[in-house]
């Protein structure tokens, strides 16, 4: 008996709710730092916060120790461009991005990140996470450093790409955060942001939230309030019933460290970027089928009969052996790897890939469906640290993956994996499990975020922004440690002299009675779900690939209309059901966010996947810009920023001297 | 057939998403406190398995498994249309096989890297 169907009909009742309920009960809190959201980045950002001498709160929507969306492991790491092997210095890994993203990327977020990726790492391995192959496991592998004992992926030219043994990352800095004293309150749904005298635009003070197992309030006043959480996956498309093990989201992905934000007056960036929803999980499991993207690049890529899928580098060279799937090639000095929170390469940085015509040698008959991955045809070692180092290391791999299909029988060494069979446009991509050709033509949103400067602090004083989803040029896995980390050293500096924070009772309040509306179940309401899916219509129908000003005016309105009548009238069982409705709530505010911003860029562009019927010429040369967004006493407020503000006035006018001044760094020349 | 059929609704799909086995588990909740997405409740008698009251909010990322102290209380379940997607070819016969197939083939013991 595991389910609750089984349980009701075997003891004749319902269970109670296990926790006690007290939703009148309310908790305060005060720290210096208050961290929101305990994923990789939050818990980064409460270590080194805790290390520079700052008392912290970190609050996390479900539990600190497993959460969030690299809360499950990982293989490899990215941008580790100081470690002793690496050949890619920060400078250049940090102008492939910018270039890649024709400037649409928060390149100060991506130096940081470069230069402190892999003393980021390193952390992790005091901390007990296994970063170098001790065993020797892999001697002599080509992908291995003799004296270091480092595994290279991806490009083994260049060395600045890690593979790590890191299923257990998030227990290993969940420890870490403990050991320091850090105060982790789990299962905190946060609600709004505190600010000066209740006002827009003020400094930030702390922050609301409700507990989602005993529905109480809690008030967290801090001197500084960093935002840690993830993106808004459940915005554009909530069908949890078929997506709940998408690769990068879980339910609690809800967009509501932007949310937050957003009606505190702070300022966001790039909210009107979508893209299609590729890793949204429709139909199979994240790893599970045969594919040579990411985690399995390299692998052979075979048909029915046999026959292996030819490899190409960016500029279609064909490339004769295995091994050179791994190389650059000609016109090449590196490559950046994918998974690393950009949208687009140029091919001089692109990574080498099966055939980019596949779709149409299959329709031709030159392949014979279905695939197969054929890890056999790769040697010992290479066979190995795919199947058993990566996937078993990955996020959602080593339960999932590596014990279920080894448990069911299958064997590396004796058979073949099948690749998804699908419509043919879904083979131009190799992660083929991730491919967007048998689910719906679903959008999502894109990486809109803070808007942030070299301390990664907000437009807000006392408001600075950590994570990959909310600092404009945060990356993914091991770019969230880096940025965590930074965030964390500068808001405890900027504590040491910050007044005490002053919070406005008036704001609490209003607060407090908008979260509980719900638990009066004489509305004639509907539960969270069901807000949910008319939220992601609004959004899939009139903030979708195409919109104009009239479509997305009218979605605006929409949105508005959920908010007044579905969501205010809506009701809760349970204060699960509670967070999950308020997570609704964000989820408005970060939908009509996305609309305002896609107002206010009357261009196409390309770069953004940003396609307006009414402004139908891409990429003019006079909309090559940033618009950041933010609201001033609830009037939307826009103004034009330089793709490169982060190298102007007051900045200066390098990377490495902005770095410097805002870390106390000696420089590394 | 005295038995009591009771008013319920539909089960969510997916309908399992973990199996616990109640001769491992010790009802110890390990897995209960830490799941990201709050999928399980506690069993209302003490000791026994946790119960599966969310499935569709199961993210699969396997945090209970890893979390749980005895080995084999926990089995993860893919959902059916997962399950049937993941197959495989052995090369020498040429057998199909698939995850939750009735005659599986005798189980890989490989354990992962480190």
């Amino acid at each position: 008996m595991s389910i609750w169907h089984e349980y009701v009909q075997k003891e004749g009742t319902v269970p109670e709710w296990p926790y006690a309920v007290n939703y009148d009960k309310v908790n305060e809190i005060i720290s210096d730092v208050l961290v929101v959201g305990g994923g990789l980045a939050g818990v980064r950002a409460a270590i080194s916060a805790a290390q520079a001498g700052a008392r912290v709160v970190l609050a996390d929507a479900g539990h600190a120790k497993r959460s969030g969306s690299g809360g499950a492991g990982v293989d490899h790491w990215h941008g580790a461009c100081t470690n002793p092997c690496s050949k890619v210095t920060p400078e250049e890994y940090t102008k492939g991005c910018y270039d890649s993203m024709h400037g649409y990327m928060g390149a100060h977020v991506r130096y940081i990140i470069t230069r402190e990726s892999w003393d980021s790492l390193l952390e992790c391995e005091k901390w007990g996470m296994r970063i170098r192959d001790v065993e020797d496991e892999f001697k002599g592998a080509e992908f291995r450093d003799e004296e270091t004992k480092l595994l290279f992926a991806y490009d083994y030219d260049n060395r600045h790409i890690l593979r790590v043994w890191g299923y257990n990352v998030k227990p290993v800095i969940y420890r870490e955060a403990q050991r320091l004293g850090v105060n982790i309150q789990n299962r905190i749904c946060i609600t709004s942001l505190l600010t000066e005298g209740g006002k827009q635009g003020t400094r930030v003070v702390g922050a609301t939230g409700v507990n989602t197992r005993t529905g109480e309030f809690y008030i967290f006043r801090a001197k500084a309030t960093i935002i840690a959480t993830g993106g808004a996956g459940r915005l554009f498309q909530f069908v949890p019933e078929l997506t709940a093990s998408s690769s990068m989201s879980d339910m609690s992905s809800a967009g509501v460290g932007h949310a937050i934000g957003w009606k505190a007056g702070a300022e966001l960036v790039l909210m009107e970027k979508t893209g299609p929803a590729t890793l949204s999980g429709f139909g199979y499991a994240p790893y599970s089928m045969g594919n040579a993207g990411n985690t399995y690049h390299g692998v052979p890529v075979i048909d029915a009969n046999g026959k292996e899928v030819p490899w190409v580098d960016a500029f279609n060279h064909t490339i004769e052996t295995i091994e050179g799937r791994f190389r650059c090639g000609p016109g090449q000095k590196f490559q950046l790897g994918i998974g690393i929170g950009i949208s687009n390469y140029l091919p001089e940085y692109q990574q080498n890939d099966p055939v980019h015509d596949l779709p149409d040698r299959i329709r031709k008959g030159e392949f014979v469906l279905p695939f197969y991955i054929d890890l056999t045809r790769m040697s010992e070692h290479e066979r190995r640290v795919l199947w058993g180092m990566m996937v078993g290391n990955e996020g959602k791999t080593r339960i999932p993956i590596y014990e279920t299909l080894n448990k069911a029988g299958f064997d590396p060494d004796k058979d073949m994996l099948q690749a998804p069979v699908m419509t043919l446009e879904g083979y131009l991509s190799s992660c083929f499990w991730a491919a967007r050709a048998n689910t719906p033509p679903h959008y999502r949103a894109g990486g809109g975020a803070y808007l942030v400067d070299w301390d990664l602090k907000t437009s807000l004083e006392g408001l600075y922004a950590a994570s990959g989803s909310t600092a404009y040029g945060g990356g993914c896995h091991g770019e969230s440690h880096a940025t965590g980390r930074y965030a964390g050293k500068r808001a405890a500096e900027f504590v040491r002299t910050a007044p005490d924070p002053v919070a406005d009772p008036g704001q609490i309040e209003a607060e407090r009675r908008r979260v509980y509306s719900s638990v009066h179940q004489d509305k004639d309401g509907i539960g969270w779900k069901e807000i949910n899916q008319a939220i992601a219509r609004v959004m899939q129908d009139y903030c979708g690939k195409y919109k104009n000003e009239r479509t997305l005016n009218m979605g605006l309105r929409l949105l508005r209309e959920i908010r007044e009548t579905e969501l205010a009238c809506a009701c809760v069982s349970n204060p699960h059901e509670l967070g999950r409705l308020m997570e609704c709530s964000s989820l408005i505010d970060f939908g009509e966010v996305m609309m305002c911003a896609s107002l206010a860029r009357k261009a196409s562009n390309s770069i953004l996947d940003f396609h307006r019927l009414d402004y139908r010429e891409m990429d003019p040369q006079e909309w090559n810009k940033l618009l950041p967004i933010k609201q001033v006493n609830s009037e939307i407020k826009t103004r034009e920023l330089p793709l490169d503000y982060f190298l102007k006035a007051p900045f200066a006018s390098t990377y490495e001297e902005n770095y410097t001044v805002h870390t106390g760094k000696e420089t590394s020349k | 057939m005295s038995k009591k059929i009771y008013m319920v609704p539909n089960p969510p799909t997916p309908n399992r998403a973990l199996a616990f086995d109640p001769d491992v588990c010790l009802g110890c909740n390990s897995c209960v406190d830490v799941c990201p997405t709050d999928v399980l409740m506690p069993n209302p008698e003490t000791g026994k398995p946790p119960i599966v009251l969310y499935p569709e909010e199961c993210w699969y990322c396997g945090g209970c498994v890893e979390e749980c102290p005895c080995t084999g209380a926990i089995t993860m379940i893919h959902p059916a249309s997962q399950r049937i997607s993941m197959n495989w070819k052995r090369k020498s016969s040429g057998e199909l096989f698939r995850v939750g197939m009735k005659n599986p083939p005798a189980p890989n013991n490989k354990p992962p890297s480190g």
